[in-house]
Formats: structure tokens, sequence, C-alpha cells
């Protein structure tokens, strides 16, 4: 079997690939967890390219229901139908719609399947899939049929920790905590996205975003998007590294900040933060 | 030969299971990690800790365990010895008794089994004392293992590093047992606003369906409406008195940060002890004094209760009618615990005391048991337990 290994545009420590890969070898599912930004979701797409399996996404929100996963009878449809007096109506397999789940189990190939920000759902969610990704089988009572797998897929599962999860759940599951990257995992990072970056940028910038991310009481500290989005603007300004230097999170404001501040009062946290610098330094 | 591992791991409260345990030594068998030590720490981590929070306390457990795994000149770790792997799969357990185990999925009688496995094998074990300096824990100890066996790697550049990873104790900040302060209060509000949060889940909205398909000719039209918002009620109890002030503000404050996410919040003061009198600001104590029993009549039993206080004073001012300090009690502030807790169905105690301290206090214990043991200490941890407990 293929092996994970960090690639050039995804930079993963050898705990990661040591928890991914005894997830792939004994078959079960793997929860990822760490702040947003830590390359949670794009660690599924990774793994997919390395085995060289499909991705199958099932992002979750606070309205998803297990049963979601693996089928849905759209009851709302057989009635508009046989008001209408459309034939399909008789045969009840119409109206079944497939899940993220059951499209998994019936791939041809195994497939890695991304079960993203499992937190968001209700506490009842990740209990109500346990059945089903320990036996790799459903049944759906509509059609009296049994939905297996054919091949076991890879199971991601991502939480930003906003709920507890079950531990009947986590007994399954391999677990890995990807840590905010410190200063040199993240060079590595934006390289693997930027390769060509000048390195007196890079270094600036760095300085700036992680004295920004201690700033205390912003609502949401700029994570790694941010900064690459942020590198991406300096370098299409073709901003000098110089530009930065002076701009000690304190004293000033960095030049297209916007990119790395998202919430209006953080921003306003911030330029007040400055201001209040300025006034007292000069 | 791992049993003292995940024994060690238990007692020192992270949660590992049988399954977890077999599914590690699976991964091994699998060679997953392959032989180098660093490998088999993460191995063993990704398999057997579940939660971030846990993972500094792995980190110490492991440390302490795996002390023999540092050469004698006391450089860094090199390999695991191959042999030890092996084994480690193979002979602790048979396969029989994997199998054994699986269909009885009991772990306590399991470790038991090993632990008696292990002194045997301890009694017949010679030399190799400098092994067993753990208290028994060290793996070795326990098998003899000699560190002449142990492996130099080829790749010896990758292993030859001043600190072992489990010593840089990377993840202290994530641990939960940390007294509740300013410092872990935003990690403590999102805790207890999980309790707060019901999930968002949408209705058919019948009336709203029946009206609108009649409107469209009896074609149906579904409309949905978000389900109610089962909003909690806390009544937050407090220990007034000089060593509680601390702890009284920060609880103060953190239920305050939260409290957008309560449909009400009220405060009510005390001192040691529920008796038949309770206080809504302690600084004007007299004019806002009220009788106890008029509290349980203002607030219905769905309010959640939370009380927090230190349980620590003479077992006198919990059974005895008159054992109050300050003033003349006709009955005995048992009897009023026992009213609170009959009236609400749901409530906890907050305890600052550290909880290893507890067992020393006799009050904290009556009162525990007053409290039908939801009492928990003043921890993230505690923060945690008591917001299951009252979203039950
Ligand atoms: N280790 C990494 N290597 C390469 N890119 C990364 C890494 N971690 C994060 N990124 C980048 O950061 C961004 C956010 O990653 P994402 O997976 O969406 O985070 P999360 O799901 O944890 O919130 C993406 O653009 C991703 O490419
Ligand atoms: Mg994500």
């Amino acid at each position: 079997m293929a092996q994970f290994r960090g690639t050039e545009s995804y930079v993963a420590s050898r705990e990661l690939e040591v928890a991914v890969n005894a997830a792939v070898a004994l078959q079960r599912p793997l929860l990822v967890k760490g702040e947003p930004g830590t390359g949670k979701t794009v660690l599924a797409q990774e793994i997919a390219k390395a085995l060289g399996y499909p991705l199958i996404e099932w992002h979750i929100k606070s309205t998803t229901k297990a049963q979601q996963g693996l089928y849905e009878y759209d009851a709302v449809s057989r009635l508009r139908d046989g008001q209408l007096g459309d034939p399909r109506v008789h045969d009840i397999a119409n109206y079944i719609v497939r899940g993220k789940l059951w499209d998994a189990f019936e791939h041809e190939t195994p497939v890695v399947l991304l079960i993203d920000e499992i937190d968001k759902a209700d506490i009842e969610f990740p209990n109500d899939l346990l059945l089903e990704l320990d036996r790799m089988q459903f049944f759906v009572y509509e059609t009296r049929k049994t939905v297996q797998a054919r091949h076991r897929p890879v199971v991601i599962i991502t939480s930003n920790n906003e709920k507890e999860l079950p531990d009947a759940f986590l007994r399954r599951c391999f677990f890995h905590y990807i840590r905010f990257p410190d200063r040199e995992t993240m060079e590595m990072i934006v390289r693997a996205h930027y390769p060509d970056i000048r390195r007196d940028l890079l270094r600036e910038a760095l300085n700036v975003f992680f004295e920004i991310r201690e700033v205390d009481g912003l609502k949401k500290k700029p994570a790694t998007s941010e900064l690459l989005d942020w590198l991406k603007l300096l370098t299409i300004e073709d901003m000098p590294p110089e530009a930065l230097r002076s701009s000690d999170a304190k004293t000033a404001i960095p030049p297209l900040y916007g990119a790395l501040l998202k919430n209006e009062q953080d921003v306003h946290l911030f330029e007040r933060l400055a201001f209040l610098a300025r006034r007292r330094g000069g | 030969m791992f049993a003292p591992f995940i024994l060690a791991l238990r007692a020192a409260g992270v949660p590992a299971s049988i399954m977890e345990y077999l599914a590690l030594l699976r991964a091994m068998k699998e060679g997953v990690a392959g032989f180098s030590v660093d490998d088999f720490y993460h191995l063993s981590r990704a398999a057997l800790v579940k939660d971030e929070r846990h993972l500094d306390r792995f980190d110490r457990v492991f440390g302490e365990v795996f002390k023999g795994l540092e050469s004698p000149q006391g450089e860094a770790p090199r390999e695991l010895p191959e042999e030890w792997l092996r084994k480690l799969a193979e002979k602790v357990l048979t396969p029989e008794e994997m199998a054994q185990i699986k269909a009885m999925g009991d772990f306590d009688s399991l470790m038991e089994t090993l632990k008696k496995r292990l002194e045997e094998q301890k009694g017949r074990h010679q030399g190799g004392s400098k092994w067993i300096g753990t208290a028994g824990t060290s793996p070795f100890g326990a098998y003899g293992y000699n560190p002449e066996g142990v492996r130099i790697g080829q790749d010896k550049s990758r292993h030859r590093r001043a600190v072992k990873v489990w010593d840089q104790r990377q993840f202290r900040d994530l641990d939960e047992d940390e007294a509740l302060s300013s410092r872990n209060m935003k990690v403590a509000l999102r805790r207890l606003r999980r309790f707060a949060r019901t999930g968002a889940a949408t209705e058919l909205d019948l009336p709203g369906t029946i009206g609108a398909t009649a409107r469209n000719g009896g074609s149906l039209d579904l409309h949905m409406v978000p389900e109610r918002h089962n909003a909690v009620k806390v009544l937050l109890l407090m220990d007034i008195g000089g060593s509680m002030d601390d702890h009284i503000r920060i609880c103060q404050e953190l239920f305050t940060a939260a409290r957008s996410e309560f449909k009400h919040l009220e405060f009510w003061y005390f001192h040691n002890c529920l008796y038949e009198r309770v206080w809504r600001t302690n600084r004007r104590r007299r004019e806002t004094e009220r009788p106890t029993f008029e509290m349980l009549r203002t607030y219905g039993p769905d309010w959640r209760v939370v009380i927090v206080g230190d349980a620590t004073m003479s077992p006198y001012e919990i059974i005895q009618p008159g054992g109050s300090v300050e003033h003349w009690n006709e009955e005995a502030g048992q009897v009023w615990m026992s009213r609170l807790t009959r009236h609400f169905r749901k409530a906890a105690w907050l305890n600052p005391v550290p909880q290893d301290h507890w067992r020393y206090t006799q009050s904290i214990g009556i009162l525990q048991r007053l409290m039908e043991n939801r009492m928990y200490p003043l921890t993230l941890a505690g923060l945690e337990t008591m917001a299951r407990e009252l979203a039950r």
C-alpha cells in the first residue's frame, strides 16, 4: 500500500505521517483537530493524492443529520409526482437520494472520505454514524436493500473543537492534533505555495504575522490562509520588504492588512492600538 | 510488557481503553511505526490519546515509563530494539488471548492478568535492576532488556538530538487540569457555551404548510421553521468569605461573559453552607437578604443550579442545627442542601480546592454526598464535566 508522506505542496510532520499511515493500515478513521487554517481540510486532499484514491467530501453544517450521509427519502417529490400522475411514483427507489457515505461505499475503487468539521453538527451526530462506519454497511428500509462497502474507505474526520465528541466514537479513531505551525514550519508551508517568494519579504512578513497573532483580544487571529492571501497581495503589489520593517505591529499598520484581519472589530482594535502606540511614541 | 505503560497512562488520567491498546498492537505488527523510537512515540500517541488536553500527560508518562530507552551513557535515544518490538505484539498476548479479550471487552481484568504475569517475570528476572528504577514501570525491567542489545540506526543523524520529543512538553498549555483563571477564561467560556447551546435543527411548520398548500390549489408546499431554542436558565449560588473571593470573582466574570447564552442568569450568595437565608448583593447583605424558601419557590425545577464554594468547614456546620458559625440555624445545613437538590433536578458544585486534597477534608466528603457526587473541581475539566452533567 502506498504510504502517505508530505509532498511538494503539503508540509507534513513525521507525527502526522505516522498517524495517517496507522489509520490507513488499520482501516480506522483518523480524527484531525487543530485551529482553523492548520491544513486539516487540505490534508484529506493530499492523502487522496498520495494514495491515488478519489476524494469524497462531506462538509458538515449545524443542521446536517447522520442519516443524510446514508440516504434520504424524498417524500415531497413523490407526493408531487403522485399529484401530477407521473408513473415514476410507483417505484419508491426513484425517491431514495444517496448520501456521501453511500457514494463512498459503492465506489468501484477505494476512496478517501472526508467528513469535514464534524463538531458543527448536533452532539448525537458522531454516535449516529458509529455503526455504519464500524460495519461499513447500512440498510435501506424503503427498498429493503443493504448497502455494503466494496472497499473500506479511508475516513478522515476533522474538528475545530466546538463540541466534545463521544468516547465510543473516539475509541475507534486514531487521533492527531495539528499544532499551529511554528515559524520554521510556516516558512516551509509558504514556500510550498510560493516557491519563488523573495527571502527578505518572507522574513519581514512572518515577523509581522506572528506579532499580530500575539495581539490580545483579536476575535480571529490570522492563520495560514490569511498569511498566504496577504503574501500574494504583497507580491502582486510588488511591496518592498522595507515597507514591512517599520510596521512593528504596535506602532504602525502593515500594508494591505485587510487580508490578515477579516473581522471588522479586529481591524478597529488594531487601528486603535496603533494609534495609541504612535501617540505615546511621538 | 505494555501493561505498565497503559496502567500509568490511566493512572495519569488518559482514558486509554482496551480497544485502543489492541489497535496499537496491531499497528505495531503492521509495521506502521518502523523501528525508531520517535515513530513508536508518535504511533502510540495517535492510538492512545484522543484529546489534545491529554497530550501533555501522555508525554510525561511516556518519558517516565520509557526512561530505559536512553542508552547507558545518557545519550539521546537511538532505536527501539527490534526484538523488543516484535515480542511486544506477539508475546504479550497470544492470538487466542487477543480474541478472548476482544470477546470479553473487559479492560480491568486484562490489566489484572498482565500485571500478575509481569510480577512473576519480575521475580525471575536477575540483574538489570537499573531498568526497574521507576517503581516497576519500566518495561525493560520486567523483560530483562539489556542495553547492549540496542541497535544503532544506520541513519544516525536522524536520531541524535539533544532533547527527546516527549520531553519538550509542547502540549503543556492544552492541559485542562489547570485552575480556572483569567488566562484560560476564553477556553472556559467556550466550554460553558456548549452547555447553553442546543442543536439548531429545523422542523415542519404544519400550519404554514397547510396554508401554503391550500393556496397552491392542493399541490404540496412545505414550510420549515427553526426548532425552538431550548435556552438554559442558570442559578449561580456562591460562597462568600475570605479565601473564596478570587474564585468567586472569576466565576462571576465567566458566567457573566456567557450571559447572552442563557435565557436567565441569577446570582445569589451564601456563607459556607446553605441555610435558611440567601442574599443577592454581598455588600448590601442585610437589604438584599431573602428566605431560601422564597428562592426555591421563585425558580422552577428546570433551573440549573451551579454552586461555587470550597466546601471547607467544620462538619458541624453541615450536620448540626445551630452549627453555623455566624448565626443560629434552626435546621442543619444538610437539610437545606437536600431541599435544594430535591427541588432542582440539575445541580452541580464547583470547588476551587484541588481535587486530590478533597479526601483530606471531611466536610467536602459530606457535601459531595449531599450533592450526589456532582461536585467538580474548578478547572477547565471540571467545568466541562459540570456542563455535560447539567446539559443532560
Ligand atoms: N502543512 C501545510 N502545507 C501546505 N499548505 C498548508 C498547510 N497547512 C495549511 N496550509 C494552507 O492553509 C490554508 C488553510 O488550510 P485548510 O486545510 O483550509 O485549514 P483548516 O481545514 O484546518 O481550517 C490552505 O490554503 C492550505 O493550503
Ligand atoms: Mg477546514
